[in-house]
């Protein structure tokens, strides 16, 4: 069974996300980026299934700007067999919305024809959640998010997800799209030799016309704000204070 | 599971150890002379420039020499210097020194305002279009001996648990073998630390000197902001305490990189250098500039500031010191990239020419006859006695140190000879008997910030479950030695807050809090018991300096 593994370049998680002067985005001039941690994950948990002998293949695909061939290759370093890159903007600072990505993912699903497409939830930039969703509605397939355990039993996957107050174990028939959560596993380290030999494997480049799709935004940013600081907090003298503060104040009471 | 025995190997002709100025150039000159070597280069940070922090005023002629058309290419090298000022401060006040008394060398005509991290991202561009292999996020912990030879290092081990054993993620890095090993680690590298101790290349040189450089970047109120001045300022804060002082560029984008500069060889153990640093941003002159501004970075990095009596031996079979590991800066310039670009060519014309006549893993001897003989020595040479003058007779003593530039800028000659620098930094701590504790003013979090607070803006990270890279010889003397002799200043001189004395129920307990590491290397410098050794963490842990 081939796998499909979408990643996303996105800002590395370790660096302190803050609003250009004009506010008209994030600032990402000079900023580390690297793969969405989720991605990582998903990227881990295909290599895993591959080691298994549960998969033949592992394709990775990446659609933004052209440094996400970087984040490709990681990945392959990691494990994966193949890359396609998808060109779909010249700045980092247009992010593709999800739709745009899940058609253009569909349309590679339709080339390569996976049995399993694994994805990040999210991606930590935006924090949309949603591309995995939108790709199996597209693909008319059976989708487990949330994953934090997969197997794959004959021709269905079993999925634990973590949600509210426990862990819910689903069943679905392949092909499907499973989307990665934190607890899945632990991601290995791309080696230095394995990032060498990474540099020979292929890396296919496309663009978003190739597949025909439109990437151009539907969503308007009306505008991009830094939470307001934590106010330092006061020290009351008396419950009686307290209650004053709470009620007059805080409004709370 | 993978164990150190199956560790691979690979072989090049030249392998160099960090992604800097001096690292970088000597991997373009590589392949400038020769396209058909094999050049790799190792960086511990996650990118190149991750862990690159400099003030910067560039002097472009290293690059000048290296790139000819660096500005045709594209470097982010735009804001040319327009304003040069000095001045001593007083607690309130300011003295604005004329700048005729100025040697000509310290005129910054010419020079450029840059982020070096930027810098070197666009020089690891141009060294991978000609061919050179760049492997960031990959320490180098391990020197690969072939008998008294360097043959390569070891870099890129992963998964070590915290107790040193080998976890289930374990990788055990790769060898990489080199005909010659260039070692580009920037001050008090830890390789170059051994290969060092190892052929006892400091012999018959003086000391090396150091200074803990610490820097904030500041989006200022537009209308403040003047491209393309620079500031530099001695006195208050600091006054007798330490040498030192500070810097205040203005930069593009109404960006403001400040930093501030504590000589490594104070006496007193209760100076708490990052506080000198916070109380320095409320002077007038600067609190004015910085009011209604934020600080988006900060970080920290020791300079080296021997200068040309502290140059040890350069070469040993197979191994060549480039750059600040050699402690190239030029102390009142305040300038050591330049040299840094120079000293990797240097190195390079002579490691091709080795390999070019069938050569390798002999000493590089024309490397350091360049040196020592061209524009390096020129620029090193005239200011020899300012950093020995100061560490002696404070202020005054720069004074004379200028008298002494300008006869040599004028005869080739300096009048005092050449001073020695006597104690190393370690040495020269005080005993904390002989000194009274100082209080400083507690940050406001507006102009100035707690240490961790500013930690967060170095974007720093370490992977938590690996052994601790700040060894103690013996953990012992910090409690039982340090603490009693010299108030342990480890609590203080590090700028990252790595080092903690925790009051417990048995009695006061060392901490130390590897995470919080920016890689400074202060530690290794300035502890009084020589008992830190700073080694490389995982790869890609440390700081992620943006546009330091």
């Amino acid at each position: 069974m081939k796998l499909l593994v979408p990643v996303k370049r996105v800002i590395d998680y370790n660096v302190k996300v803050r609003v250009r002067g004009d506010g008209s985005g994030v600032d990402l001039d000079n900023v580390k980026m690297s793969m969405n941690p989720f991605d990582e994950i998903a990227v881990e948990e295909a290599i895993r299934l591959k080691e298994k002998g549960v998969a033949s293949e592992i394709v990775v695909v990446s659609v933004g700007v052209k440094q996400a061939a970087e984040t490709l290759r990681t990945a392959l370093a990691m494990g994966a067999d193949r890359a396609i890159l998808i060109t779909a903007a010249e700045d980092a600072a247009m992010d593709i919305e999800p739709l745009a990505v899940a058609k253009l993912l569909a349309a590679v699903v339709a080339a390569e024809a996976p049995g399993l497409v694994i994805a990040g939830k999210q991606a930590i930039d935006n924090d949309m959640n949603a591309t995995g969703q939108m790709l199996a509605a597209l693909l008319g397939w059976g989708q487990a998010t949330f994953a934090s355990a997969v197997a794959i039993e004959g021709g269905q996957a079993v999925v634990t997800r973590e949600i509210d107050g426990g862990l819910q174990t689903v069943k679905v028939t392949l092909p499907a799209v499973i989307t990665a959560d934190l607890r899945l596993n632990e991601p290995r380290y791309a080696s230095l030799p394995n990032i060498m030999k990474a540099k020979k494997k292929p890396l296919e480049e496309k663009t978003a016309a190739d597949y025909g799709v439109d990437v151009a935004p539907r969503l308007t940013v009306v505008a991009t704000e830094e939470p307001a600081g934590r106010k330092a907090g006061v020290k009351v003298g008396s419950v009686d204070e307290l209650i004053a503060k709470l009620k007059n104040e805080a409004g709370v009471l | 599971m993978t164990s150190e025995t199956d560790r691979e190997s690979m072989d090049y002709d030249v392998v160099i150890v960090g992604g800097g100025p001096a690292g970088l150039s000597a991997a373009i000159r590589l392949k400038q002379l020769d396209a058909d070597l094999s050049v790799v280069v190792l960086e511990k940070g996650s990118e190149i420039g991750a862990h690159i922090l400099s003030g910067a005023v560039l002097d472009p002629s290293g690059l000048d020499a290296l790139i000819p058309d660096w500005k045709e290419r594209g470097a982010p090298i735009k804001v040319p210097v327009r304003e040069d000022n000095f001045y001593l401060l007083g607690a309130a006040g300011k003295l604005r020194l004329p700048n005729w008394p100025m040697p000509p060398l310290m005129n910054n005509h010419g020079n450029y305002i840059v982020s070096m991290g930027n810098v070197c991202r666009w020089m690891a561009a141009q060294a991978e279009e000609l061919g050179v292999e760049i492997f960031p996020g990959m320490s180098c912990s391990q020197i690969v001996w072939e008998g008294d030879r360097v043959a390569g290092v070891i870099a890129g081990e992963f998964g070590r648990e915290a107790d040193g054993s080998i976890g289930a993620s374990y990788e055990p890095g790769m060898e990489l073998r080199g005909k010659y090993v260039l070692l580009a680690e920037g001050v008090r590298g830890s390789l170059t630390k051994e290969v060092m101790a190892k052929f006892d290349l400091s012999k018959g040189h003086e000391p090396q000197k150091f200074g803990l450089g610490m820097k904030e970047i500041w989006q200022i109120d537009p209308a403040k902001h003047r491209e393309g001045t620079v500031t530099h300022t001695m006195g208050w804060p600091l006054g007798s305490n330490a040498g030192g002082g500070s810097f205040i560029y203005h930069f593009e984008d109404n960006q403001v990189l400040i930093g501030f500069v504590v000589h490594l060889n104070y006496k007193n153990p209760y100076l708490y250098p990052y506080m000198e640093f916070q109380r320095f941003k409320h002077h007038p002159l600067v609190a004015e500039l910085l009011k209604g501004g934020k600080r988006v970075a900060y970080g920290a990095r020791a300079i080296s500031e021997g200068g040309w009596q502290s140059i040890p031996k350069l070469t040993a079979p197979g191994v060549a010191i480039l750059g600040c590991s050699a402690g190239l800066v030029n102390v009142p310039r305040i300038k050591g990239n330049h040299n840094a670009m120079l000293s990797g060519k240097a190195a390079a014309e002579a490691a091709q020419a080795a390999i070019a006549a069938g050569r390798e893993g002999d000493e590089l001897v024309a490397y350091e006859a360049d040196l020592r003989s061209g524009p390096i020595a020129a620029d090193l040479k005239k200011v020899r006695n300012v950093k020995p003058l100061w560490s002696r007779l404070g202020l005054p003593g720069v004074a004379l140190g200028g008298l002494d530039m300008w006869v040599a800028n004028l005869t080739g000659w300096n009048p005092f000879g050449t001073w020695k620098h006597g104690k190393n930094d370690a040495q020269a701590t005080g005993e904390a008997k002989d000194y009274a504790p100082i209080t400083y003013p507690r940050p406001d979090g507006v102009l100035s910030f707690d240490r961790l607070t500013n930690v967060s803006f170095s974007f720093t990270n370490h992977e938590e479950s690996q052994p601790c890279h700040l060894k103690l010889k013996d953990p012992a003397v910090p409690i039982a030695y340090t603490l009693p002799k010299h108030a342990e200043p480890a609590q203080r001189y590090c700028p990252a807050g790595v080092y903690e004395v925790l009051e417990g129920p048995d009695g006061p307990r060392f901490q130390i809090n590897f995470q919080n590491c920016v890689h400074c290397k202060t530690c290794d410098i300035k502890d009084p018991a020589q008992n830190i050794n700073w080694t490389t963490p995982q790869g890609g842990d440390g700081p992620n300096y943006p546009n330091m």
